[in-house]
C-alpha cells in the first residue's frame, strides 16, 4: 500500500497573526501548508480583521510528533487571546516523505 | 458659521456616501464592496494623498515646515497620555485596555483627514502642502506611546519588533511615504500627467470608499451598547479636547486657518488599520471589541459629521482672535 497515515491540522484565526502563525508551524517542522481566505463567526466574535482581510484558514498535513509540538503552542500563545480554532483529521497521503 | 460648515459638510457626497452605507446596516442590507474593490481603493487613496503631499511639499521651504513638524510630533507623544489618563476617569478600564485605546486615538485616521481636506478646501480655504508629511508623521508615536502605556499593566515585555514592523510596512505608511517621494521627485510637471487619475477622479473614489466605511462602522453599532457609558463619553468628547490641541498647536506653530484646522482633524481622529494591527499583535490580552468599538464605531462617524465642521469653525475662531 502506498498510502501513509497522516494529521491534517486545520487552524482557522484571524488575518492579523497570519505571518506570526505561518512562522510557528514551519519552526515546528511543518513543512507546507495551504492559506486560505475565510469568513465567519466563532463564539467569541473579536477581531481586528474587519477591514483588512477578516479570517484565515490554514491547513498542514504534519506527522504525529509536530502535530502536538504545534497543538501546545497554539495552548499557549494562540488559544487564550485570539480568534483561533482548530481542528484535526485523520488523512491518508502519497509520498509521505513530503509531510 | 459653524451651522453653515455643518451644512456643507453634512450635505457632501462623501458624507452622505456614509450614511447611506450606515443605512444599509440598519435595514439589514447585505451590501458590501468585494474585498479587493476596497483594497484597490485603498491604495488609491493612500497613493493619491502621497503623492499630492509630496508635490506640494517639493514647493515647500524646510523653514516652513520644522515648527509644525515639531508640533505635530508633540501632539503624537501627549495625546495618547491625555486620553490614558482621562480613561482613568471616565471607565473602568485597566492598564491594558486604557493604553490600548490610546494608541488609537494618539495614531491618527487617512480617511477622516482626507474628508477634511475636501471640507475645508470646498470651504475656499487653502491647505499647506505638507500636513500629508504630518499625516505620516503622527501615524507611529501614538502607538507607540499607547503601547508603552499599557506595558505598565503588563507581567511581561512587548514585542516591540514585529508590532513596529508591522506598521511601517503596512500598506498605509509604505504607500504614504513612498507617494510623498514619488510626487517629491516628479514635481508639479510629472504631477499634471496623473491629475486626472488622482486629481479629478479623487472626491467620487472617496465617496465611494465611504459607503463601504458606513457599512462597517455600523456594523459596530450594536457593540456601543455593550461599551458602557463611560467608553461612549470618551468617544465623542475626547475628539474635541484632542481636536482643539491640534487647532491651536496649528495656529501657534504658523499655519493658516484651513492647515491648523486640518491639524485639529489628524490629532482628533483615531487609528482604525494601522493601530488595530499593532495592538493586536503587540497586546493581545487587550479587547478589540473596546477599542475598535471606539475609534471605529464612535469618534470616526462623529469625526465625520460633526468634528471636522466644528473644527474648522473654532479654526476661523482663533484666527479672528488675531493669533
Amino acid at each position: 500500500m502506498i498510502l501513509k497515515q497522516r494529521k491534517l491540522l486545520t487552524i482557522v484565526s484571524e488575518v492579523t497573526i497570519e505571518n506570526r502563525l505561518l512562522k510557528d508551524l514551519e519552526r515546528l517542522g511543518a513543512k507546507g501548508y495551504t492559506v486560505s481566505a475565510a469568513h465567519g463567526k466563532g463564539p467569541r466574535d473579536q477581531r481586528t480583521g474587519d477591514l483588512e482581510g477578516g479570517n484565515i484558514r490554514i491547513e498542514t498535513v504534519v506527522s504525529n510528533e509536530v502535530l502536538e509540538q504545534i497543538l501546545e503552542v497554539l495552548e499557549q500563545n494562540y488559544f487564550p487571546h485570539y480568534a483561533c480554532t482548530t481542528w484535526v483529521s485523520q488523512v491518508e497521503v502519497v509520498r509521505d516523505e513530503r509531510y | 458659521m459653524a451651522l453653515e460648515l455643518a451644512i456643507q459638510n453634512l450635505i457632501s457626497p462623501p458624507v452622505l456616501a456614509f450614511a447611506l452605507g450606515l443605512l444599509a446596516v440598519l435595514l439589514k442590507s447585505d451590501l458590501r464592496l468585494p474585498e479587493a474593490v476596497y483594497q484597490g481603493l485603498s491604495i488609491y487613496l493612500l497613493l493619491g494623498i502621497g503623492i499630492k503631499g509630496g508635490v506640494a511639499l517639493s514647493e515647500s521651504t524646510a523653514a516652513e515646515i520644522a515648527l509644525p513638524l515639531v508640533g505635530t510630533l508633540a501632539i503624537g507623544l501627549i495625546v495618547p497620555v491625555i486620553a490614558y489618563l482621562l480613561l482613568g476617569g471616565l471607565t473602568k478600564l485597566d492598564g491594558i485596555n486604557k493604553g490600548a485605546v490610546a494608541a488609537h486615538y494618539g495614531s491618527t485616521s487617512l480617511v477622516t483627514f482626507t474628508a477634511a481636506l475636501v471640507l475645508v478646501e470646498s470651504s475656499g480655504y487653502t491647505v499647506e502642502g505638507y500636513v500629508t508629511t504630518l499625516l505620516a508623521v503622527l501615524e507611529i508615536p501614538g502607538i507607540v506611546v499607547g503601547l508603552l502605556l499599557a506595558s505598565r499593566a503588563l507581567g511581561r515585555s512587548v514585542n516591540w519588533g514585529e508590532a513596529i514592523r508591522e506598521v511601517l510596512t503596512g500598506k498605509s505608511i509604505l504607500l504614504l511615504a513612498g507617494g510623498l517621494v514619488l510626487g517629491y521627485l516628479t514635481g508639479t510637471s510629472g504631477y499634471e500627467r496623473i491629475e486626472p487619475f488622482f486629481g479629478g477622479l479623487f472626491t467620487g473614489v472617496l465617496t465611494l470608499f465611504l459607503l463601504e466605511m458606513g457599512i462597517v462602522a455600523g456594523r459596530r453599532l450594536p457593540d456601543i451598547k455593550k461599551a458602557g457609558f463611560g467608553l461612549v463619553a470618551f468617544g465623542l468628547f475626547f475628539p474635541l479636547i484632542s481636536g482643539t490641541l491640534g487647532v491651536a498647536v496649528g495656529h501657534l506653530t504658523g499655519m493658516g486657518v484651513g492647515g491648523a484646522a486640518v491639524l485639529g482633524v489628524l490629532s482628533a481622529s483615531a487609528s482604525y488599520i494601522a493601530a488595530p494591527a499593532a495592538v493586536r499583535l503587540a497586546l493581545p490580552e487587550a479587547s478589540p471589541g473596546i477599542y475598535l468599538t471606539a475609534s471605529l464605531g464612535i469618534t470616526f462617524p462623529f469625526n465625520l459629521i460633526f468634528g471636522i465642521p466644528l473644527l474648522l469653525a473654532l479654526s476661523e475662531v482663533i484666527e479672528g482672535m488675531g493669533f
